[in-house]
C-alpha cells in the first residue's frame, strides 16, 4: 500500500480545501471499500481526508414526512431508524440486505453511494480494464461477466453498480446534497450517477473535492407498501445478482402509482421509468405487471453468460408486485 | 528509526480491554495489525483480509466490526474490545461459556471472531435492531435460529461448526 498522510476533518469547508488542493487526496468514509482497494493497489491515494466524525451523522424527520440522512451515518444505523423502518421498509430492507453486520456497522451512507464496482478484473491490477486503466482493454466482455450488465454498458465496459442501499434511494426519488469547490449544491441521486459510455473511469458526475454531506428522501405516501428483494448466489452476505426496489399504490384494483428501480443489472442503480409509465392506470394484475417488466427489460442486451438476468429480473420484479398488492 | 516525525505515522490513544496505549502508528496499519503486531493481542484472527470472513471481528465502542477493513489512525481515541477482554477476570463471559458447552468450535481459529461478533448481535438485537429476515419491521425481533443465522453470516467457519454456534448463541439470547 503507498504510504498516506491522514487528517481528520473538522468541518466540511476545510475537507473541501484539503481534497481540492491535491489530485491524489481522496475522502475516507468507514473505508470497508477504499481501504480494501488501496490494499489491492486499485486506488493510491497519498492523502487520506476522514470524514466519517464530521456532523453529518444524524437522520432526522422533517415535517413534511421527509427524511434527512447525514452522509456519516452508519449503514446499521440507518436501518434501524424507526422512521426509515415505519415509512421506508425498502430502504431498511435494502440496507440489511447488504454486506455483514459487521461491515454495516463501519459502512457510511456516503461512502456507500461511491462504492467501485465488483467487477474481478477491476480489483486485479495484473489485469487490464478500461475503468482502471482507460485504454487497456475490458477482459470482463469476453471473460467472466455471469455477474455483470444486461443493461445501459458500453462496448467500453460492462460493469454493475454494487450497491443495495443506492437502488432504494433510486426508487424514492431521493436527493444527494453535496458540498464542493463553489459550494454547496443538490442533485437527484439519479443524476448522480453516469453510464460508462467510452469513458468509464467516472461512476459518478462528481468532483473529486465534492463532498456527500446528506441524502433526503422526499415523504411518499405509499413509501409504507415497498419491498426490497435480493436474489443472490447464497442466502446471506453476498453481492446481488438481481434485485429490485418497489413502492406500489393501488386503489380498485388499479395501480395508482409506484416506484420501480433494479440494481445489479446496470452500471448505475437502474430506475425503472418505462416499466413505471406502463403500469400507471393499468390493473394491478400478473400480466400487466410482466408487460410492465418487458417494457423496461425490452432494452436489455444481455451478454453470452448473463442472459438469464433477463428473466430473472422480470421474474422477481413480477413478484415483488404481485406480492405488495396482497400485503 | 524513529518514525514519529514522518507525516506517514501517527500517534493515537486507543483503549483496550480497559488499558490506555498511546502507540505510533504507520498510518497504513489496520486495527488488526496494530492489535496482532504492536500490542501482542493474538486473538482476533486474519483469515481474509478483505471484510470477507469476519475472523478479525472486534467491539469497538460496543460495536462489531472488522478490525482488517479498519485503519487504526481513524480510531484514535475510542475503546476497543477483543477476545481477551470478554471475560470478567477468570469468570468467562456467559458467550465464551455457552461455546465451550454447546462444542461450537473444532480448529478454533474462527472462535474469537464468532465470539465478539455473537456478542455485537446480543447488543444489536437487544437495541431491537431488525435484520432482512426479519418479517415485521416494526416489532422487536427474537433471536431465534434464522435471525441468529442471518446476523451472523459475517462470520465464517472453514470446520463448520454453525450448528452449534446457532445453538450457544440461541442459548444466552434466552
Ligand atoms: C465483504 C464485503 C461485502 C459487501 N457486500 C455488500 C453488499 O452485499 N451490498 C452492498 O451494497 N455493499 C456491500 N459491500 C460494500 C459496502 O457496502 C461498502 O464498502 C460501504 O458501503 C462503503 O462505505 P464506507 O463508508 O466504508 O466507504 P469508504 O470505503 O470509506 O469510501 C468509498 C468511497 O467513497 C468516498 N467517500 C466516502 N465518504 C464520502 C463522502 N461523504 N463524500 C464523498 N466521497 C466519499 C471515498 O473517497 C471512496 O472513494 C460489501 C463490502 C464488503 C467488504
Ligand atoms: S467491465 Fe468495466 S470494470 Fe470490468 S474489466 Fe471491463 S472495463 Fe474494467
Ligand atoms: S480477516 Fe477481517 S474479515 Fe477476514
Ligand atoms: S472452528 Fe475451525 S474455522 Fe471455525
Amino acid at each position: 500500500m503507498r504510504p498516506f498522510v491522514y487528517e481528520r476533518a473538522e468541518e466540511a469547508r476545510s475537507a473541501v480545501a484539503a481534497v481540492a488542493d491535491r489530485p491524489d487526496a481522496m475522502y475516507l468514509g468507514g473505508g470497508t471499500n477504499l481501504v480494501d482497494l488501496m490494499r489491492l493497489g486499485v486506488a493510491e491515494p497519498a492523502r487520506l481526508v476522514d470524514v466519517s466524525r464530521l456532523p453529518y451523522d444524524t437522520v432526522g424527520v422533517r415535517p413534511d414526512g421527509a427524511l434527512r440522512i447525514g452522509a456519516a451515518v452508519r449503514n446499521s444505523d440507518l436501518a434501524a431508524h424507526p422512521a426509515v423502518r415505519r415509512a421506508h421498509p425498502l430502504l431498511a430492507q435494502a440496507l440489511l440486505a447488504g454486506a455483514s453486520g459487521q461491515v454495516r456497522n463501519m459502512a457510511t451512507v456516503g461512502g456507500n453511494l461511491l462504492q467501485r464496482t465488483r467487477c474481478a478484473y477491476f480489483q486485479d491490477i495484473t489485469k487490464p480494464c478500461n475503468k482502471r486503466n482507460p485504454g487497456s482493454g475490458c477482459p470482463a466482455r469476453e471473460g467472466d461477466h455471469r455477474n455483470l450488465a444486461i443493461i445501459g454498458h458500453s462496448e467500453a465496459c460492462v460493469a454493475t453498480h454494487p450497491s443495495d442501499m443506492a437502488v432504494a434511494l433510486a426508487a424514492l426519488d431521493a436527493v444527494v446534497h453535496l458540498e464542493g469547490r463553489d459550494g454547496p449544491r443538490t442533485l437527484p441521486l439519479t443524476e448522480l450517477y453516469r453510464l460508462p459510455g467510452d469513458d468509464p473511469r467516472r461512476d459518478t458526475v462528481l468532483d473529486p473535492a465534492d463532498l456527500i454531506t446528506e441524502v433526503t428522501v422526499p415523504a411518499l405516501s405509499f413509501g409504507g407498501r415497498s419491498h426490497y428483494r435480493k436474489v443472490r448466489d447464497r442466502a446471506s452476505f453476498a453481492f446481488a445478482v438481481v434485485s429490485v426496489a418497489a413502492a406500489l399504490d393501488v386503489a380498485g384494483g388499479v395501480v395508482r402509482d409506484c416506484r420501480i428501480a433494479f440494481g445489479a443489472i446496470a452500471p448505475v442503480p437502474w430506475r425503472a421509468r418505462r416499466a413505471e409509465e406502463a403500469l400507471r392506470g393499468a390493473p394491478a394484475t400478473e400480466d400487466a405487471f410482466a408487460a410492465a417488466a418487458r417494457a423496461e427489460l425490452g432494452q436489455a442486451r444481455p451478454l453470452r453468460d448473463n442472459a438469464f438476468k433477463v428473466p430473472l429480473a422480470r421474474n422477481l420484479l413480477v413478484r415483488t408486485l404481485t406480492e405488495l398488492v396482497v400485503a | 528509526m524513529d518514525g514519529t516525525n514522518l507525516p506517514e505515522t501517527a500517534t493515537i490513544t486507543l483503549d483496550v480491554n480497559g488499558v490506555d496505549h498511546e502507540i505510533t502508528v504507520d498510518t497504513r496499519s489496520s486495527l488488526l495489525d496494530v492489535l496482532r503486531e504492536h500490542l501482542d493481542l493474538i486473538g482476533a484472527k486474519k483469515g481474509c483480509d478483505h471484510g470477507q470472513c469476519g475472523a478479525c471481528t472486534v467491539l469497538v465502542d460496543g460495536r462489531r466490526i472488522n478490525a482488517c477493513l479498519q485503519l487504526a489512525v481513524a480510531l484514535h481515541g475510542s475503546s476497543i474490545t477483543t477476545v481477551e477482554g470478554l471475560a470478567d477476570g477468570d469468570g468467562l463471559h456467559p458467550i465464551q461459556r455457552a461455546f465451550i458447552e454447546h462444542d461450537a468450535f473444532q480448529c478454533g481459529y474462527c472462535t474469537p471472531g464468532q465470539l465478539c461478533s455473537a456478542v455485537g448481535v446480543l447488543a444489536e438485537a437487544a437495541a431491537g435492531w431488525p435484520s432482512v429476515v426479519t418479517q415485521d419491521l416494526s416489532a422487536t425481533p427474537a433471536l431465534d435460529g434464522d435471525e441468529i443465522r442471518e446476523r451472523m453470516s459475517g462470520n465464517l467457519c472453514r470446520c463448520g461448526a454453525y450448528v452449534n454456534i446457532v445453538a450457544a448463541i440461541g442459548e444466552v439470547a434466552e
